[in-house]
């Protein structure tokens, strides 16, 4: 991958304690990467890229909505909300401007394994941007009346969610095809425990998991890596680092048989969904699995934050071909992400209006079973490789995209994993592919859903006043 | 060439006798090429007794051309790693994607083919028909595509370019044909109304260049024109409820018709959007319905240029319990703003934010091909990024609060659509 304005690490001296130089040098041919730990275990991440005055600065926290236990649901991402609420230092009706006036934007999410924050605006605002993170970090305030306004806010969240029956039947889906996992529940928590969470338990997840020795600081952009480091330290050296935080011991054990959901609600269109348990971002089977994903639906990247912004080129696919050019289906989608531990491959489809599900469901087992059956050609490897490899370069065309991708990486990984990954594709081979496809492809190892409508009653036409 | 670079992004543009307008832009972060063919050819150019053909040419135009069959056209896309956007909006009807840079002068002829010679393959034209319908299916059991389309639909008239759905309607999308397509590309994809921008690591005249050998032969034809009429006025407020009881939320879609593009006053509403519902999370919708009071997830406003008076559109998706609240809210809201205009901070914070956003905007290589065929389309200058700043500060806080008080709670259009009857009647009990 050709890089945005490389500027290889400077090693010079820094001050004896502070800081611990663990890594400066890369992988071969990929871009400089500068990482410091801080005496207080906070990493910090630095890519020079100076192609627009800008810098994106991100926050990763090593929790996510697996390390919620039964009753807490959620939390992570509840915690998240409340974090853009006011600290010590930050009064809450300053929050909004802080970066907005050097031009900024900024967000945060959540999700299985992490948890992040960023800023990305004018370079002017480093400073800002570490000061905004830091308190973060160390000094939310949880204000009970704060807490009670967000919890509303974040069922407004849920139940927007719930209109769409797609994201009803993903939900489903998932708790069906995981049965030990914590992976199984929802990001955004389970009704009953949004309703239920009290602030103090809150309190007590941020704490818990927001320590620097939790976290990772991520900057890119047009600024000076030791400039960074140095600023790093003043704004977050000072932070005592937390306990060792619990971590979900489950592993989710293989599945006995075929799974099934059926969903018979109001609405006007069949979707169909189908998932295996999927490898891990570190498992071998990780790359062969997303080539094998390329070849059914299309390639996607790996850029959880933009890629469904662009849909993947997917017309020459197995699964495009065989149920949309076909008119079974007006959509297909696959969804491998790149997880700490084994989640789902998934794959969704919007079904044609009038056409039975159960057709779909046949032609859509049938050609994977093919695949299974006969294997791939050289040619499918080779459009596979060569659009995942374009897609790994148009998700990193942005100083946030760039800075998503490192710190997601670390955070669920490790940073050579986010480093070599084109390396690695490129090793990928049709024996590998095929291999995955029949082995974890396997009928007894799928869980399939179905949302099937059932006729709207009584959805009146507009009334005017 | 002696002297400065020009500041700003400068683009290189070149207009062939034709009438087709190319502009270039070369950038080095990615070893990629922004490709953004428009052409004036969105919902305004459709036949009164046609709705619905523009899109369903965007969907069916890359579909099979009389050099390249469907097959051949999926092979070359898929091949390089490209998905090929089609979009329609009210004036015009784009084709874009991201390519490597050594991919580019291959798509770029596969693009002009599609735009010139597109032949509408009688099965193509069933399938995406059947996509069509599917897609209108779903968009009845949307809430938010529902409020939308009701509020458009009574603002603008359920007959006029802005007011219709851009999709058509189910009846509709039946009754169009091959034969329909093919004279709506002959009729307004036309040289005279396309612009084609690449933005990329490639120098620029040689952008131009290759651009032009494809395009230059193509018979001279003026782009094609629509009757446009502005919004009638509304004298009273209007509230149309779609009860759609299957559903978890219902969605707010809450308006008026305010100014053109071409208006003077068209910054003072742009700056006066984003402190009503922009500026941090919503501007002062959101300080006021989601952090204040905690009903919404999502409440906004926005606004975007047109050729006759755009929608200022206010969002929000919220517990039907809490519909009446939230309408009470955005017309306090308005109210206020429209009464006081906004304050001395608020106005500079904001006009700060809009100018100091420009290189974040202008990031990436499709932001910036955006970004030009805005400005070519609404005739803002190829060095409209370097004027932007200085008249968006020549808008003063009384400009600003004058676009303001134009906004009447007293004579919005509103549509609710989602578990509520109306009269704050929610699904279910209490």
């Amino acid at each position: 991958m050709r890089a945005v304005a490389r500027t290889p690490s400077r090693a010079g001296p820094r001050k004896a304690g502070l800081y611990n130089d663990r890594m400066s040098a890369t992988s071969a041919g990929a871009p400089a990467i500068r990482r410091v730990v801080l005496d207080n275990g906070l990493t910090v991440l630095v890519r020079e890229v100076r192609t627009a005055p800008l810098a994106s600065v991100w926050c990763w926290y090593r929790v996510g909505s697996k390390d919620e236990g039964p009753g807490l649901t959620g939390a992570s991402h509840f915690v998240e909300h409340m974090n853009f609420k006011g600290s010590t230092n930050i009064p809450r009706d300053q929050v909004k401007g802080l970066v907005e006036k050097f031009g900024g934007t900024w967000n945060g999410y959540t999700w299985l394994d992490q948890t992040t924050y960023f800023e990305t605006a004018s370079r002017d605002a480093l400073d800002r941007m570490l000061f905004i993170e830091a308190e973060r970090m160390a000094n939310c305030l949880y204000e009970p009346e704060d807490c009670e306004a967000e919890r509303t806010v974040i069922i407004s969240e849920l139940r927007g969610g719930e209109n769409d029956p797609d994201q009803l039947l993903e939900i489903e889906l998932t708790a069906t095809a995981l049965k030990a996992h914590p992976y199984r529940h929802p990001t955004i928590g389970w009704l009953s425990d949004l309703q239920a969470i009290g602030r103090d338990e809150l309190y007590g997840h941020y704490r818990r998991y927001y320590g620097p020795n939790n976290a990772a600081l991520v900057v890119v952009g047009d600024v000076d890596a030791d400039d960074v480091v140095r600023r790093a330290g003043r704004h977050f050296g000072a932070i005592p680092p937390v306990a060792d935080p619990p971590r979900p011991r489950t592993v989710e054990p293989p599945p006995l048989g075929e799974r099934r959901v059926l969903l018979e609600r109001e609405g006007t269109t069949a979707y169909l969904k189908l998932a295996w348990h999927a490898p891990a971002v570190d498992d071998p089977d990780f790359l062969p699995m997303l080539v094998l994903d390329a070849i059914l639906t299309g390639a996607k990247g790996v850029n959880v934050w933009s890629s469904f912004r662009t849909p993947p080129p997917q017309r020459r696919s197995r699964l495009y071909r065989a149920l949309v050019d076909t008119g079974r289906a007006s959509m297909v989608g696959g969804s491998l992400i790149p997880t700490q531990h084994p989640f789902l491959y998934t794959i969704s489809i919007t079904v044609t209006d009038g056409m039975p599900i159960a057709d779909v469901e046949h032609d859509a087992l049938e050609a994977i079973d093919r695949l299974r059956a006969d294997g791939i050609s050289a040619d499918e490897l080779e459009r596979a490789r060569r659009q995942l490899a374009a897609r790994f370069v148009f998700e990193n065309d942005s100083v946030t995209n760039i800075a998503h991708q490192i710190g997601f990486f670390h955070t669920v990984a490790t940073l050579d994993t986010y480093q070599t990954l084109a390396a690695r594709l490129s090793g990928v081979t049709k024996d590998q592919v095929e291999a995955a496809a029949r082995g974890r492809l396997a009928p007894g190892r799928r869980t399939v859903g179905w949302f099937k409508p059932v006729p709207i009653d009584g959805a009146a036409a507009g009334a005017r006043s | 060439m002696t002297g400065a670079p020009a500041p700003g992004l400068a683009p290189a543009r070149r207009v062939l006798a034709n009438g087709a307008a190319i502009l270039a832009r070369q950038t080095t972060a990615t070893p990629a090429v922004a490709i953004n063919l428009t052409i004036r050819a969105g919902v305004v150019y459709e036949p009164e007794t046609q709705p619905g053909l523009a899109h369903f040419l965007s969907r069916t135009i890359d579909r099979g051309t009389e050099r390249r069959t469907a097959d051949e056209l999926a092979e070359a896309l898929d091949g390089a790693g490209v998905s090929l956007g089609v979009s329609v909006n009210r004036h015009t009807l784009t084709l874009a994607c991201t390519c490597l840079t050594e991919d580019v002068a291959r798509l770029l002829d596969l693009i002009v083919d599609v735009v010139r010679r597109p032949v509408f393959p009688e099965a193509e034209v069933a399938r995406r028909r059947q996509e069509i319908v599917t897609s209108l299916r779903q968009d009845q059991d949307n809430p938010a595509v529902r409020a939308v389309e009701a509020m458009l639909a009574s603002l603008y008239g359920d007959a006029h370019p802005y007011g219709r759905p851009s999709k058509g309607r189910i009846d509709d999308v039946a009754r169009l044909d091959r034969q329909a397509l093919s004279a709506f590309h002959r009729h307004a994809m036309t040289p005279g109304g396309l612009t084609l921008v690449l933005v990329g690591d490639l120098e620029a005249e040689r952008a131009l260049d290759l651009a032009a050998a494809l395009l230059e032969d193509w018979p001279s034809a003026p782009a094609a024109e629509a009757r446009l009429a502005p919004p009638p006025p509304v004298a009273e407020r209007c509230t149309i409820v779609t009860p759609m009881m299957n559903k978890s939320q219902t969605d707010i879609a809450y308006g008026f018709a305010t100014v053109a593009r071409a208006d003077p006053a068209y910054n003072a509403f742009w700056i006066m959007n984003t402190v009503l519902g922009q500026y941090g999370l919503g501007g002062r919708l959101g300080d006021n319905i989601r952090e204040r009071q905690g009903m919404a997830y999502y409440v906004y406003s926005a606004f975007d240029p047109a050729v006759v008076a755009a929608p200022l559109l206010v969002r929000a998706g919220v517990d039907s319990a809490n519909v009446d609240r939230t309408l009470a809210a955005i017309d306090a809201e308005i109210a206020a703003l429209a009464r006081d205009g906004a304050t001395v901070e608020e106005f500079e914070d904001t006009r700060r934010f809009l100018v100091a956003s420009m290189p974040r905007l202008l990031e990436t290589n499709a932001s910036i091909a955006d970004f030009l065929q805005t400005s070519e389309f609404f005739g803002l200058g190829l060095d409209y990024d370097v004027r932007m700043p200085d008249e968006l500060q020549a808008v003063t806080r009384e400009e600003v609060h004058a676009a303001a008080a134009r906004l009447d709670p007293a004579r919005a259009t509103v549509a609710v659509a989602g578990p509520y009857a109306g009269n704050g009647r929610g699904a279910g009990g209490a």
